[in-house]
């Protein structure tokens, strides 16, 4: 690796979140940041694309309701036509109106399912997969940031660290 | 402040002026004979428009002549023959003759109706901000409550309606006419609530109590600027829950009296409901145009993206909840195929088809693709867009509530439809901005406000 990993460790979100503030200003480029929870408005200070996530669950969405109209055209128009209550089963559109609740929960089923199983992908999760927790702590109280550190810069980027108010900063093993 | 400009007031002149000469057109291009309907309706057939429309009107005019005809071939239960057979024609002359004499008065109302409950949809959001005490909200408040102001014109406008129609100067409440009762069984058994009387005390009574906590809740709001303490702010808060009751049990019963009694064969439970989520979403839709004009008059600074964001996630989600009521109305009626139930869809799906499809992809497809995605809630044009569509496509939900019910077959949207939006918007934006400028539309005092200058998604 050409550059190091330092790791910076914080007890406290507001702090952290003036942190990445800081260091981001400096110029450095911050790999990772562990949280025990969600950090409001990180991905912002971070810099972090916006997700793609809501475009491919509504992509899902269209999906679950293509595969619910031609399911339904099968079952109950094509292949084995049924009069339930009186209702015309020659065509699809007759019938319609019976269909718009399956064609709705299979929208969702789709978009919701796929969606969570997108995320988990993405976020490198699968079964089985051991996890990337630098710092097991950091389940629990600790915020944790890496940062990538350009050769000669040791010094002056732990100075920079401890005056964000970090309680400790970890120098990668040589 | 809101300067309220001349052009601006110029502006709502015209639509007012230009709404009354179509209104004034429409009421005497009415016919008054018996003989000038028959003529009108052989001029239109002629026409090419609807080659057996005379015929069809025969049938299927609305459900109440529908009705009365189906009861001539079958005599079913409950419905008795309006006439004898020889009369059978004259009956439905004169049937005609109301039908078309109401079409002026029909799209007066529809107008006035409509306004008047986006003022009342306004009404109802910024009790729920009350109540629930919004943290994001409360820099709206004087927004809201200018358009609120409209209740009071919009109620004793709608309120002088109702007593013309209860001194017999339409025929838009068939149930009014003591005529018709006499002939009508299943009036009758419903006429112990469904009487002029009683249905005015019923209207008074509405409107009184949403125009006194509109009237007092302002008071408590303006007060609490200059005040010390947080009593106003409190007092305020518990009269807009218990509003919220009272608004909730008068809200269905006013859909049941103003809109439903207009086809008084006919009922579903949830209509309620679905009035409330077509003017509740029209209120909120108005709420953020008036914002993104006030904002782009530099006005309401710290109204910020987030605002707008949080307004059209309203309109994005009332619009699919109005779709769920819609659909949810409409499905139990089509699968159950009980023929009194029935005829309100069969008249609307023959007769106003276009309308009556077509304000789905208004009301429910064209807000879902456009607003869909997250950040083109943020975006004024896209939101003052998918408002207008929005409020486009309200109206003809209205219109489709009423007009089958009292003009049948013979609708169009011209002339006098056109001269009811012109008055009704222009005397709406009239007083809503008349309101405005009464009070900075930036309010102070509210212990929440802190939070809501701050608001971010």
């Amino acid at each position: 690796m050409a550059s190091k990993i330092f790791r910076a460790l914080y007890n406290d979100d507001d702090i952290l979140m003036n942190a990445v503030k800081k260091v981001r200003e400096a110029k450095h480029h911050i790999e990772e940041v562990y949280t025990p929870f969600p950090v409001h408005g990180l991905d912002k200070a971070l810099g972090l694309d916006e997700t793609r996530l809501s475009m491919a669950a509504f992509l899902y969405g269209c999906l679950g309701l293509t595969v619910a109209t031609v399911m339904m055209n099968y079952i109950m128009i094509e292949d084995w036509p049924q009069d339930i209550g009186g209702k015309p089963s020659f065509t699809f559109i007759q019938n319609m109106p019976a269909f718009v609740p399956v064609m709705f929960e299979m929208t969702i089923f789709f978009a919701a399912h796929l969606m969570v199983i997108t995320f988990y992908l993405k976020s490198k999760m699968w079964p089985f997969k051991k996890a990337e927790n630098p710092l097991p702590s950091t389940t629990d109280a600790t915020f944790l940031m890496e940062i990538a550190v350009k050769e000669g810069e040791e010094e002056a980027l732990t100075e920079l660290l401890l005056d964000t108010g970090a309680v400790e900063v970890q120098l990668p093993k040589e | 402040m809101y300067q309220f400009s001349q052009r601006f007031k110029l502006t709502t002149y015209v639509l007012m002026a230009l709404g009354l000469l179509g209104l004034a057109y429409g009421f005497l291009s009415a016919p008054s004979t018996v003989e000038e309907a028959k003529a009108m309706v052989a001029a239109h057939d002629s026409d090419g428009h609807g080659s057996d429309h005379a015929d069809e009107s025969h049938t299927a005019a609305d459900a109440h002549s529908a009705e009365a005809a189906h009861a001539q071939d079958s005599h079913a239960p409950g419905y008795e023959t309006a006439a004898h057979a020889d009369d059978h024609e004259t009956a439905h002359d004169q049937h005609l003759l109301d039908q078309m004499r109401n079409r002026p008065w029909s799209a007066f109302y529809v107008s006035a109706l409509f306004s008047f409950l986006i003022a009342l949809g306004v009404l109802a959001f910024y009790a729920i901000n009350r109540a629930a005490q919004a943290g994001w909200s409360p820099l709206l408040f004087r927004v809201m409550e200018g358009i609120t102001s409209y209740l009071i014109p919009g109620g004793i406008i709608l309120f002088v309606f109702f007593v013309l129609s209860a001194l017999h100067l339409n025929h838009v409440f068939v149930w009014m006419d003591p005529e018709v009762v006499a002939h009508d069984e299943l009036i009758r058994n419903k006429s112990g609530y469904l009487n002029p009387t009683f249905f005015l005390i019923r209207a008074a009574f509405f409107m009184g109590g949403w125009i006194f906590y509109r009237q007092f809740s302002r008071k408590l709001s303006l007060a609490q600027e200059t005040a010390t303490d947080n009593r106003n702010f409190v007092l305020n808060f518990r009269l807009s829950a218990g509003f919220l009751v009272f608004f909730l049990i008068t809200e269905s019963i006013m859909s049941w009296d103003w809109i439903m009694s207009i086809d008084p064969h006919w009922f579903s439970t949830l209509f309620g409901w679905y009035v409330f989520a077509s003017f509740f979403v029209s209120g909120i839709t108005v709420i953020a145009l008036f914002t993104l004009y006030l904002k782009s008059k530099g006005l309401l600074e710290q109204v910020n993206t987030s605002h707008i964001h949080d307004l059209a996630k309203f309109m994005f989600g009332i619009s699919v909840f109005w779709t769920y009521l819609w659909f949810s109305q409409f499905m139990l009626i089509w699968y159950a195929d009980i023929p009194e139930e029935v005829t309100y869809y069969v008249m609307r799906f023959e007769e106003y088809n276009l309308p009556f499809l077509g304000m789905l992809v208004l009301n429910f497809l064209f807000p879902l693709l456009v607003i869909m995605r997250s950040d083109y809630k943020r975006i004024p044009w896209f939101v003052q867009t998918v408002g207008i569509v929005i409020l486009i496509g309200h109206y003809i939900d209205f219109y489709i509530m009423i007009m089958p019910g009292s003009v049948g077959a013979h609708w169009s949207i011209g002339v006098p439809e056109l001269g009811g939006i012109l008055f009704f918007s222009g005397l709406f934006l009239f007083v809503v901005a008349t309101a405005l400028t009464k009070v900075p539309v930036t309010p102070k005092g509210s212990p929440l406000l802190e939070e809501s200058k701050h608001f971010h998604y």
